[in-house]
This record gives structure tokens, sequence and C-alpha cells, in this order.
């Protein structure tokens, strides 16, 4: 049995929104109710083995977090389907849950509400996850005291402290500062040690090539490659090379004026 | 952990009913969670809190009492207490369905980005509606107890007229919030029209100023019904009749049906549109 399945897995946004119920009602009469959509995901199938890193590389509007959140059951795919075997922990945007004017504490357990855990089980992981934050008498201010950074190691501390299984991390790598980051990426491989499935979506190639078992390429909603890490990454880099360089070239076109 | 959870994301038929239900209760602490934060955010500074929520329904009382029962005339005994016996409920249900579409508005971002039951903000606005709505009427009971309005062992069914209500509120919430998602300018719609509904309903006047032949459509008000049983055990001191409880519990399980039906349909939606 596999950890995670996608299968066939096709994800369609509407390309256009009709944002009043007047205006529906005005399209449905003319017939135009029917809105574009476009495919951030296309047929995309996968197995991941229990046990498994797996990284996700590909530029921005690749599908890399879509096909995440896919996993994590908050979108839910037009076609296709995905199975997910085990307790997931979605660390999907750092501080999602949380309230501003609750202090750390409050939030601990809201949180772990969020991810389905009662008060008495994060009450006895309170001192644990304090500790990994790192966040020493901060924990007792509001929320809204704390720097970016700050939420960024409480949301990972707790999301880490929950038990799972499955653990789907989308950027996390990119917040906090440098010790923190070599805490995570500790975190992430004791996870993987002790057999949890991790899913990681990252930019910092460097580190996805240290952390990951395999990694997938996505590409406009498609795998493109999918196997050994430094194999993929070396096909990722020649290929966002030479989208870079036309990038670059259009922009420079259209404002000259931008450096 | 013996069995190992196994979820299923599949594109097609929205989730079942069971599903949702289920999902609830496995979001038991979260739900538990939204409703202490509701009622603490609005009783923290906790006496001033009950006088707040108070504070409109008895300002209309005063307002009300003056015009309808000074200035028309009325022959209404107690009017404090007619007024406030479907007054409060009344609130409940126009509050509710409001702070339905607010929360979904509020909580988006949490369904982006974790797995919960979409219809937990619905349930949750509705469950701590019903709790505002009891603690309202411990007031209600001095206002009683000072204007020497009688108080009889029938309120002892109100929990039964509430949860009829409620049920009633959360089937409307469901469809409101759902579309609230999708549809910018329903939340002001409904707000502008649910001002004007309460005069449809007899929470200020005497039915019997009602003429006959406007009678049938009055009627056809469901808040008509859902009112009514909650005034009859307060103000009346009689349990409501079963025609009242009938045609309420019908409608309230219409309200159920045909939102769990809007929700399910746009609820695979959402994302794209929060």
């Amino acid at each position: 049995m596999k950890a995670i399945e996608f299968d066939g897995v096709t994800v369609r946004f509407p390309a256009t929104r009709i944002p009043f119920v007047k205006e529906w009602f005005v399209r449905k009469l003319r017939g135009t109710a029917a809105v574009d959509t476009f495919a951030a995901l296309s047929d995309v199938s996968l197995d991941i083995e229990h046990g498994e890193c797996l990284g996700l590389i590909g530029s921005n509007g690749a599908g890399k977090s879509t096909l995440l959140r896919v996993a994590a059951g908050v979108i839910t795919p037009s076609a296709g389907r995905a199975v997910v075997r085990g307790a997931v922990a979605p660390l999907i945007e750092l501080g999602t849950g949380f309230d501003a004017e609750l202090d750390g504490r409050e939030n601990i357990f809201f949180n772990g509400a969020l991810l389905g855990r009662s008060q008495g089980t994060m009450r006895a992981r309170m001192d644990e996850i304090v500790e990994f934050s790192g966040l020493g008498q901060f924990i007792d201010l509001p929320l809204r005291t704390y720097s970016t950074g700050m939420v960024a190691r409480l949301a990972f501390s707790i999301a880490t402290a929950v038990d799972a299984a499955v653990v789907l991390l989308d950027e996390i790598l990119a917040v906090g500062d440098a010790s923190f980051r070599e805490r995570c990426e500790e975190r992430i491989r004791s996870f993987h040690q002790s057999g949890c499935t991790i899913l990681l979506v990252s930019h910092d190639l460097a580190s996805i090539e240290k952390l990951c078992d395999r990694v997938v390429f996505l590409e406009e909603g498609r795998i493109v490659a999918l196997g050994n890490p430094s194999e993929v990454i070396r096909a990722y880099g020649e290929r966002s090379g030479s989208y870079e360089l036309r990038h670059d070239r259009s922009v420079s076109l259209a404002a000259p004026g931008l450096t | 952990m013996s069995t190992i959870p196994e979820f299923c994301n599949a594109a097609g038929s929205g989730a079942s009913l069971l599903d949702e239900a289920r999902d609830l209760l496995a979001h038991e602490h979260l739900l538990r969670s939204l409703v202490m934060r509701d009622l603490t955010v609005r009783y923290k500074r906790s006496v001033l809190g009950v006088f707040w929520t108070m504070l409109n329904p008895l300002l209309m009382m005063l307002i009300f009492t003056l015009v309808f029962s000074a200035f028309f005339r009325f022959q209404i005994k107690h009017f404090e207490v007619y007024f406030l016996s479907e007054y409060l409920p009344w609130i409940f249900f126009s509050q509710t369905t409001v702070a339905s579409m607010v929360s979904m508005a509020w909580n988006g971002p949490l369904m982006k980005r974790v797995r919960i039951p979409k219809s937990i903000f619905a349930v949750s606005t509705t469950l701590s509606g019903i709790a505002n709505l009891a603690i309202s009427c411990i007031p209600l009971a001095i206002i009683m107890l000072i204007k020497g309005a009688p108080l009889s062992s029938a309120v002892l069914f109100l929990p039964v007229s509430f949860v009829i209500l409620g049920a009633f509120t959360l089937g409307v919430s469901l469809t409101l919030s759902s579309l609230s998602v999708y549809f910018a300018d329903i939340k002001e719609t409904y707000q502008a029209a649910v001002f004007g509904l309460m005069y449809l309903a007899p929470i200020v006047y005497p039915m019997s100023i009602v003429p006959e032949e406007y009678l049938r459509f009055v009627r056809l008000n469901p808040m008509v019904h859902l009112l009514q049983i909650v005034r009859d055990p307060i103000y009346y001191g009689r349990l409501p009749t079963l025609s009242d409880l009938m045609i309420s519990s019908v409608w309230a399980l219409a309200a159920l049906i045909s939102g769990w039906l809007v929700f399910r349909k746009l609820s695979a939606g959402f994302y794209a549109q929060l």
C-alpha cells in the first residue's frame, strides 16, 4: 500500500469570476454564465511510498502547491482522485489558523483543534512545542507582537508536534533565520528517519537535493521529470535557465527604465 | 494508532451527508473552540457582555413599547414581554444567518490550507447563536418578574422550540453562506431584506390587526410559526399548537435539505472563490 496515490488528478480553476448575483442572472439569461477554466494540474499520476521524502520543484504556477493541496484534501480534483493513508499534517502557508489577539499558548490549542487534536493532547506536547519554537517569554504575549519569523517558528513547531504519518511542507524553508532553517531541516530529517512520508515544495534546490529521496519536476501542471534528485534538479536548471533568459528580455523591453 | 485513516479526495459527487456529519464529529475540538471563541469575544467582560447583547433588544423594546403601546394603543397586556418573546428569537435568526456569511469570509483562509468540514462555520455560528438566545432569556425573565407577567412551566418546552428554530436557521445559513462565497452582494442584499422582513411577522403588532384577506399570505411566512412556538410558552404560558409545531418542523426540514443541497453543490468550488 502506497502512502499517497495521485491517480489522473486534474484540477481546473475558473479563469474569471462573476462577483455579483445580478450579473450572474444577466449572464444566465444571455446564456454566457459558463466561465472559462484553466488547468492548474493536468492528469497527474504519481505514487509515493510509505516513508519516502518527495520533493516538488518547478517555476511559479507549475502546480506544486496545488498538488500539495490536493493531498491535503483542501482542493477537490476536477477529475481523477488522490488517496492518502495516514494522518496528515499540512504545513501550507505558515500561521494560517492564528488569531492575532490570542497569545502563543491559546494559539497552540486552536491550531491543534484545527488539526483535529484535543486540548489534552496539545497540553501534553506544550512544553516541547514551546521549547522547539524558541519563543521564550513571547509565548505568553498576543500573537500580534510577534515578528513574521516568530510566527513561522511557532507554526512549524505545532504542526510537527502532532504525530502525523504524512507531512506536507510548502516553502517552509524560505522563512525564519539561518539557525531556525537548520533546525527545520534537522526535524525533517528526523521525521524521515522515523518513517514519516514527506512531501516538500521548495525553491531551495540545495535543501531539496539534501533531504529528498525522489524529486518531481512540474511544469504547467504536468510532470516533466521524476526520479533521482540531482538528475531532476539538473533537468530543471537547464529548462528554467532558458526561461529566465526569455523572461528577463521581455521585461527589459517592456519597461526599459526599470532595472 | 491501530487503524490507518484513509482519505480519498476524488472528483465528482460531493460529500455525503453521513461523511460530513462524521467529519464534523471528528472535528469536535475545533467546533468547540469556534463556539467558545464566539462566546468569549462577546462575554469577555462578563457583565458588560450580557449587557451589550441585551442592549439592542432592550432599546428596541423601549421604542416599540412607546410607539405601539402608547401611540397606536395596541391593547396588549405586558407589551414588553409580548414583544421580546418573538424579538429575541428573531434576532437570533437574523444575526446568526448574517454571522454565518461573515464567518465564511473570515475563515476562508483556513479552509484553503487545512482540510476541515466546510459546514463547520454554519454549524458553529448556529450553536453560539443558540447559546446567546438561551442567555438572553435571563434578562427576559427578570423583566417578566418586574412587570408581574406570569411565568408558566410551559417554558420547559422552550428547548424543543429552540432546536426547531435552530435547525431552520442552520439550513438558511448553509444556503446563504455558500452563496456568499461566490457572490459579494449577497450579504448586503440579505441584510437589507432581513431588516424589512421583521415586519411581516407579528413581532411588534398583534395578529388580530392583519386584515382577513392578507392572513393567508402572512401565514406563508415560516417565521410566523417558528416565532410563535417560542412566544406561546413564554407569553401565553401554554404549549405551542400542534399545527404550529408541524408547520415549523416541516419548514425546518425543508430549509435543512435545501441548505445541504446548495452547500454540497457549491462547496467543491469554494477554494477557487475564496
